[in-house]
Parts: structure tokens; C-alpha cells; sequence
């Protein structure tokens, strides 16, 4: 029996919260059901009919372009009817509860909510409270998970790579205040690379970050050496000029990633970056638009990946 | 049943024969994944034809996702020619409920607008549940509703039939 709250009794996905505690084999069905879903695309008519008549609410309690727009082109492209709602602006900003927005949201008939937050655990508060033919995907809470960005990097470096086994991967920057470092270090973890590495300067590296299977550096040629996958992250503006920084100029000599400091890694490591980027912060721009840097494709592999898991949760009604 | 089961390759024969006068270069021929892909790479060497196969995996189309969920080992489909006003035979191994074939033929439409669409099976096993006919099958057969018959490949590329419970 699991109790992980994700899954049903049978182990069948029914929300995507978190990574962690997912099955490697969970997160592999995944991988494969979005390959399918990338030859849609190719198509003359790219919508398949699985999400028919299914209503799919994004609900973004914090501001997001790329992955609200990629989720709604997911949804689309599986047929279904999307609403966005700006929750921010609306009712939230009335003093409605977060419980009492998806108790309206639910009376209109939602199959699906897409739930960004600034607090961590509030995908999860959402799903406890839904009905069971209802599903919640986690598309960013606080500094907690980013579950379905977690998976598309995984996507792109299959594509890249063909396999997990063997890679080095290093993360790199503000991993501190980063939910998208936590699930690329769950995923990796889980799918067997050889090693994870995180590099970044003392204040924002967790503490005890090791217990998550890691390991850390301060600087980057050792960190990056002989690495096939560098993952960047973004560096939060409001971060810059706190304690934990001097200043953008001194984070990017040590730790923005140039063509020199590209070079410690293997001579065919990819570089990926979950978007939006600040260049000339945390990368340089030769970087980001050379020849090496897939950030683009983790975009368009999103789309197939978010399909992927939507289609997954969707199917085979309630439990 | 206890009759043996026909050999595969004698009954793409027999479906070779009957699609000959219809099937050229021009003609795009698309398996139904897994066991129809099979037949169909048969039927290409045995017709002499050229062109590549396409493939396509019905998961995404099928009538049974809200009650079963999406069907496990999804593959891509992948139609490499034009769809547009081709002539297209549609193929698949076992012919039955009809579901399958409506799946395909919707997927084909979201490639395109062929110019026709023949259907061809190497087992026509009866028990319809949709007005599709096939234009060519290699055998009919009566099999019981609680039994299916499925095509299976062995490592070394032999084709076989068998006869099993239907599961569900």
C-alpha cells in the first residue's frame, strides 16, 4: 500500500505533486508517453482527442509566462477546454481562501487544476481537498517543487544523452531558493545518473544539501570538470542586492557560466537553463545561444512532457 | 477451436494476391502497431513495393481512455509521405470490434485528407460493434467472444498465431 498521496492504492499517478517519492518506473512511463506525444507536433492537425469535454483550470497565484503557456498549449493540443485565471487579481486579493476558491472552482466542474504558488505544500493542500475524479498538478509551489520542469529536463537529456547511467550533472547557482533544483536533484537521483553535483557560493547552497544525494562545490572548476549536463539556474533579481550577494557583477565572475568556464565540462555537455535567464548574471550570451545550449528544445519538450503527464492523470476515471 | 491455426505467411499470401492490382509506389501503406506494422512490412515485400511504412499506435485515439486510461508502451506514430489525397491501405493483423480501425482512420484524418482508405486484415475474426469492413483479409474465422486471437513475433521474426482468454 502507498502512501504516498500522489498515487492511487493501485500505484496509478493521480496528482503530480512532487518528485520525490515518485518510482523510477512512474517517472520513466512519463518520459516515454511524451516521445509519443512529440510526433504530434509534426502533424498537420496537432490535437489529439484524449482530453475531450475535460476542463483543465490554470490557476497561477504567481506570475509565470512560460509555464502557463506551455501548460495551456498542452491542454489544447489534448483537447481540452482551458481557463486561466489570474488568481492574483482576482478573489484571492478579496480575502477569498485558497479552499474556498477551488470549492467555486470545483462547482463549475473542473477535471484539473495547474496550480503555481508562492507557498510550499499548497498543490498539496488543494489536492487533499478535491474530489477523487479531480486531479492537481503542482506547476511550482514556494521553493518546494517544480515537478513537471523537473521532468522535461529529464526528457531533454535523455534526448540528448540516450541514457542516464553514467552522466555527470551539475546545478548550478542559487540553489538555495530554486524548486526546480530540488526536483532535478529528486529525478536524478531516482533515474540512476552517476553523479549530481551542485556548485554555488556558501549562502545559497542549503545546508545539508548532501542528504539528498549530492555533491557540492564552491567553485566551478572543479565542480564542472568532466561534467555532461550543466543545469543553470535563474538568479531572483530581489536576491542581488540582499546579504546572501554583493552584487550581479561578482555572482558572474565567479559562478555566470562563459565559453572559459564551459570549457571544464566534457566537450559535448549540454547546457540547460529552466528559463527566464538573466544573461550576464548567471550565463553569458555566447553560452546561451552556442552551440551546445538546448534551452530551446527544454521549451518545445515541455509541451510533449506536461501532454504526457496530463494524459496519464486523466485516464481510467476515479479509483 | 481446436483446429490448427493458419500459418501467418500463407495468409499474407493470400492478401498479397487480392491487393496486388490495387497497391503501387504511389500507395502509402500504414500499419496498426504492434501486430499490424508486421503485416504490413510483410505485404510491402511480398507486393514489391518500395516506399516506406507508416506506423501508427492508436493510444491517443482510442474510445476506452476515460475507462482504462492510456493504453501502457504508447509508441510514436509516424507517417512519413504526404497523407493528401493518397490512396492508403490500412492495415492491421486482427480485424474485430472495429474499434481499432475507427481509431486509426481518425489519427489518418489528422495527418490529412487521403484520397481513399482501403482496409486490409490478415484475420477477420467477426463480432463487430461499428459498420467497418475489411477490402482484404487473408482468413475468416469464428472466434468465441470470451477468447482472443493475437499475431505474435518470435525473436527470430517468425510470425505465429494464437488463441488465449481474452483479458479484462
Amino acid at each position: 500500500m502507498s502512501t504516498n498521496p500522489q498515487l492511487t492504492s493501485e500505484g496509478k499517478l493521480r496528482h503530480l505533486l512532487t518528485i520525490e517519492g515518485l518510482p523510477r518506473e512512474v517517472l520513466l512511463r512519463i518520459l516515454d508517453i511524451a516521445e509519443s506525444f512529440v510526433s504530434v507536433t509534426d502533424r498537420e492537425v496537432k490535437k489529439v482527442p484524449l482530453l475531450r469535454g475535460k476542463s483543465v483550470f490554470n490557476l497561477f497565484f504567481e506570475p509565470s509566462t512560460r509555464t502557463r503557456t506551455t501548460f495551456e498549449i498542452a491542454a489544447k493540443r489534448l483537447s481540452a477546454d482551458v481557463i486561466n485565471l489570474n488568481v492574483a487579481a482576482s478573489s484571492q486579493s478579496k480575502g477569498e481562501s485558497l479552499l474556498d476558491t477551488i470549492a467555486n472552482l470545483s462547482a463549475m466542474h473542473a477535471d484539473m487544476f495547474i496550480v503555481r504558488h508562492n507557498q510550499s505544500g499548497a498543490a498539496h493542500l488543494i489536492a487533499k481537498h478535491v474530489q477523487p475524479n479531480v486531479h492537481v498538478i503542482n506547476a511550482g509551489d514556494g521553493r518546494h517543487a517544480h515537478p513537471t520542469q523537473g521532468l522535461l529536463d529529464m526528457f531533454t537529456i535523455r534526448h540528448y544523452k540516450r541514457d542516464f547511467q553514467g552522466l555527470k550533472v551539475a546545478i548550478v547557482g542559487d540553489v538555495l531558493h530554486s524548486r526546480v533544483a530540488r526536483s532535478d536533484i529528486n529525478a536524478l537521483t531516482t533515474l540512476g545518473v552517476a553523479e549530481v553535483r551542485v556548485i554555488g557560493p556558501r549562502t545559497l547552497i542549503p545546508n545539508n544539501v548532501e542528504k539528498m544525494g549530492v555533491r557540492v562545490f564552491h567553485d566551478m572548476a572543479n565542480g564542472l570538470h568532466d561534467t555532461d549536463v550543466i543545469i543553470m539556474l535563474r538568479l531572483q533579481n530581489e536576491r542581488m542586492n540582499g546579504a546572501l550577494l554583493p552584487s550581479a557583477q561578482e555572482f558572474f565572475k565567479y559562478y555566470g557560466l562563459t565559453q572559459e568556464k564551459l570549457a571544464y565540462a566534457k566537450p559535448d555537455a549540454i547546457v540547460m537553463h529552466p528559463g527566464p535567464m538573466n544573461r550576464g548574471v548567471e550565463i553569458d550570451s555566447s553560452v546561451a545561444d552556442g552551440t551546445q545550449s538546448v534551452i530551446l528544445p527544454q521549451v518545445t519538450f515541455g509541451i510533449a512532457v506536461r501532454m504526457a503527464v496530463m494524459s496519464l492523470l486523466a485516464g481510467g476515471g476515479a479509483e | 477451436m481446436n483446429a490448427p491455426l493458419p500459418d501467418p505467411e500463407a495468409l499474407i499470401a493470400i492478401l498479397s494476391d487480392k491487393l496486388r492490382d490495387r497497391v503501387d509506389e504511389q500507395t502509402g501503406i500504414i500499419g496498426i502497431r504492434t501486430g499490424g506494422v508486421w503485416v504490413a512490412e510483410r505485404l510491402r515485400t511480398a507486393l514489391g513495393v518500395t516506399p516506406p511504412l507508416g506506423t501508427i499506435d492508436v493510444s491517443f485515439y482510442r474510445d476506452d481512455y476515460s475507462k482504462v486510461g492510456l493504453h501502457p508502451g504508447v509508441k510514436p506514430s509516424g507517417i512519413p509521405f504526404s497523407v493528401e489525397n493518397r490512396n492508403i491501405l490500412l492495415v492491421d493483423d486482427v480485424l474485430f470490434t472495429g474499434r481499432t480501425t475507427r481509431a486509426a482512420i481518425n489519427e489518418i484524418f489528422d495527418y490529412g485528407r487521403p484520397g481513399r482508405v482501403w482496409l486490409a486484415a490478415l484475420v477477420d475474426r467477426g463480432g463487430r460493434q461499428l459498420p467497418y469492413a475489411a477490402d482484404a483479409v487473408g482468413i475468416t474465422l469464428s472466434v468465441p467472444d470470451d477468447q482472443s486471437i493475437e499475431l505474435l513475433r518470435s525473436d527470430s521474426g517468425q510470425l505465429s498465431l494464437s488463441i488465449q482468454p481474452r483479458r479484462r
